[in-house]
Parts: structure tokens; C-alpha cells; sequence
């Protein structure tokens, strides 16, 4: 997977990385988190490990936790200052301040996609890698998603997409893996 | 509190709070010991040695323990959870450690029903031990929680953590039984009290390689 491939991503690039299913989009992401090691090749990510804000297919939190639980344990394991307070900023930006102290086992897919963009985007990430953003939003979760994206026109992202035009104006280059 | 244990606190509490919300793991544990030492009571032939209701008690936590071990890393595997924790800039092998201690409390809270279950069906509890079941659990919980992670990244985890983790608990076994009944508990506890050194140790420094694939 992957053979052949030459990526030089600069600061502040956002690049759409395409693809047929098991062309190695999750691939590249999880390798660019850290999360899975090259077995050949070289991989070299400027960004330490907790400046990547990281989407994948899971929402990456306790069904068993509270949506504000959640994003004040991952706040606590980011350093944040001011944790709470800026966990329910994420949560109110992303809709789901009504829903704080509810766990997120009975949230909707739409409404634990939202609650993971609150978790990717909690800690201000130097560099975005997200895996099919768009998943499981209704419109309002994706004009929401494009908001987030706007204000952060100067971090670096790579996104697996699976519909590149939704996101074809932010782009500055696609990868599209065979 | 320095950073580090900040952070093996909450993944501590995290743990006890999940438990107490979904009470997956302890009533099973719970559940587990008292029946098994029920039966145990019921197939021992009267007159039994001390020793063989000893073995039986020792059989029973370690089989209890490797029941909360299956569990340990379920919540995070069902959303993915364990990603985002190595993904986070604090140090992995705290989230080693905050599992361990999780752990570390149901095995106690089992035990806190199972000894005075045993006292009841076999023979009096001795200091030694009650004390041979607190050294065990730290080592069982440190031992168990890092191939509870290997096992999590199997397919067949089911399968995989007894066939690691029982030859592991052997040494407990033996230092267990010894402490319980020997003439010399001392050298049996000490044994205890290194095993659970070298494995805290060892579990400790190779988390973070268990955890990135």
C-alpha cells in the first residue's frame, strides 16, 4: 500500500487526499498521526504529536462519558488551560451545548461526528488530518465544518474525502492514490 | 501534583467512572469469585488440607482477574478511544498506569467479598495472607493491563490474553500459596514484592511501544 509515493506537504497547505476505498487514504492519515509506523520509506511530520488534530472514522470518545467529560479529559491530557471553558466553547460552536451532560452512547452519528470535531479542533492543532469530515453531518453540521475550517486558513490539512468539491475552494493540492 | 500523576489521576477516575456507569466489569468479578468459591467449597472432600483451599482461592483470583483483564481495554476499543489517547502529548505509559490502577481498585473490591467468603466456607484469614492478595493484585493488574493492550490490538483477544497472561500469573500462584501456608511467609512475600517490581517496570517502560503500531 502506498508504493511510489512522493508527498511534500508546506506549512499552511490543505491538501485533498482522494481515492477508491482501500487505496490507502486512512493509511496515509494514520501514518502521518503516528499511529501506524512505515515499514519502508521515509516519513518525516514537522509537528509534534500533540499539535495533530486527528479525525477518524471512530469519534474517539467514551459512549459512557458525558460530551463535556469527554472533551475535559482529552483538555486535561492536552495541557489546556482553562479547560472547561474551552470545551464548551467547542461544544457551543458545534451546536451541541444542549447536549453537554448527555453521553455520548446516545448521541445520533451526526451528532458524535460533531462531538469529534470538537475533540480535533479542542487544542487550536498545527496540523489537521481528518478522514471523511463530512461524514454523518446534516448541513447545518457542515456549514459548521466550513465556518471551523475558514478561521483556521493558515493550519496545515490533509482530508480524505471521498467528495473533494466539497471542499475544492480550501484546497492548494489533491493526492489522488490509486 | 506534577503533570504526570494529573494525568494518571483523571485516566484513573475515568476508568472508576465508566465502571460505575456501566457496571460491565466489577459485578462479573464479583459474581465470578463468590461462585466459584461456592463450588469449590461444595467439590473439597471434608478434611481438605489447608494448602488445597488455599490453591483454590488463589485459582479463583487469578481467574477473576483475568475476567475484569478482558474488559480492561473494551471502552476503548469501541469507539477508538485508544487513539486519541496516544495521540495526546502526555506521556503513554500514564495511560498504562491509570489502567493499572483501575484495576488495581476492582480486583481489591472483588477480593473484599471473596476473602470473607473464603473465611466463611474454609478456614480463618491470616495476615499473610491478606497480605500475599495485596501484593498479587498490583502484580496481576501491572502484568495484566499491558497484555490486556496487546491482546486489544488481536482479533482473537479472547483467546490470546489467557494463553499470555496465565503463565504469567504462575509466579503469583506459587508466591501466593507459599506466603498463605509456609513457615516463612517472608520469603514468599518478598518474592511477591519483586515480582511486582520488575513487571511494574517493565510494563511501564514498554506501553508506548505495545500502543503505536
Amino acid at each position: 500500500m502506498l508504493e511510489g509515493l512522493d508527498l511534500d506537504v508546506p506549512r499552511g497547505g490543505f491538501v485533498l487526499v482522494t481515492g477508491p476505498n482501500g487505496s490507502g487514504k486512512t493509511t496515509l492519515l494514520r501514518l502521518c498521526a503516528g499511529l501506524y509506523a512505515p515499514t519502508a520509506g521515509e516519513l518525516e511530520v514537522e509537528v509534534e504529536r500533540g499539535a495533530i488534530g486527528f479525525l477518524a472514522h471512530e469519534p474517539l470518545v467514551y459512549r459512557e462519558l458525558t460530551a463535556l467529560e469527554n472533551l475535559d479529559l482529552y483538555g486535561r491530557l492536552y495541557r489546556l488551560s482553562e479547560r472547561r471553558e474551552r470545551a464548551g466553547a467547542m461544544l457551543e460552536r458545534f451546536g451541541l451545548w444542549r447536549a453537554r451532560n448527555e453521553r455520548a452512547g446516545t448521541f445520533s452519528r451526526g451528532m458524535l461526528q460533531r462531538l469529534a470535531l470538537c475533540r480535533t479542533f479542542l487544542h487550536d492543532p498545527d496540523l489537521l488530518l481528518l478522514d471523511e469530515p463530512f461524514d454523518g453531518l446534516d448541513a447545518e453540521g457542515a456549514h459548521l465544518l466550513h465556518s471551523e475550517l475558514a478561521e483556521r486558513a493558515s493550519v496545515t490539512a490533509l482530508v480524505a474525502t471521498h467528495d473533494p468539491e466539497a471542499l475544492a475552494a480550501r484546497s492548494t493540492a489533491r493526492l489522488a492514490l490509486a | 501534583m506534577s503533570a504526570y500523576a494529573g494525568d494518571v489521576a483523571a485516566l484513573a477516575r475515568k476508568d472508576l467512572l465508566l465502571e460505575v456507569r456501566s457496571r460491565d466489569t466489577l459485578p462479573a468479578m464479583l459474581l465470578f469469585v463468590v461462585s466459584a468459591l461456592t463450588i469449590f467449597h461444595f467439590a473439597l472432600p471434608a478434611g481438605s488440607s489447608e494448602r488445597a483451599e488455599t490453591g483454590l482461592l488463589w485459582i479463583a483470583i487469578v481467574f477473576t482477574a483475568l475476567l475484569g483483564l478482558t474488559r480492561a481495554f473494551a471502552p476503548e476499543r469501541e469507539e477508538g478511544v485508544l487513539d486519541g489517547l496516544v495521540l495526546a502529548p502526555c506521556d503513554r505509559s500514564a495511560i498504562w498506569l491509570g489502567k493499572t490502577i483501575g484495576m488495581t481498585a476492582f480486583l481489591v473490591l472483588a477480593e473484599i467479598v471473596a476473602l470473607p467468603a473464603f473465611a466463611l466456607f474454609f478456614h480463618p484469614l491470616s495476615w499473610e495472607l491478606v497480605a500475599a492478595v495485596a501484593l498479587a493484585d498490583i502484580g496481576i493488574a501491572s502484568i495484566g493491563t499491558l497484555l490486556a493492550a496487546i491482546a486489544a490490538a488481536s482479533r482473537a483477544r479472547e483467546l490470546l490474553l489467557p494463553l499470555l497472561f496465565l503463565p504469567l500469573a504462575i509466579p503469583v500462584v506459587i508466591g501466593g500459596v507459599g506466603a498463605s501456608i509456609a513457615s516463612n511467609p517472608g520469603s514468599f512475600l518478598g518474592f511477591l514484592v519483586l515480582y511486582d517490581g520488575v513487571f511494574a517496570i517493565l510494563s511501564w517502560a514498554s506501553f508506548e511501544y505495545v500502543v503505536t503500531e
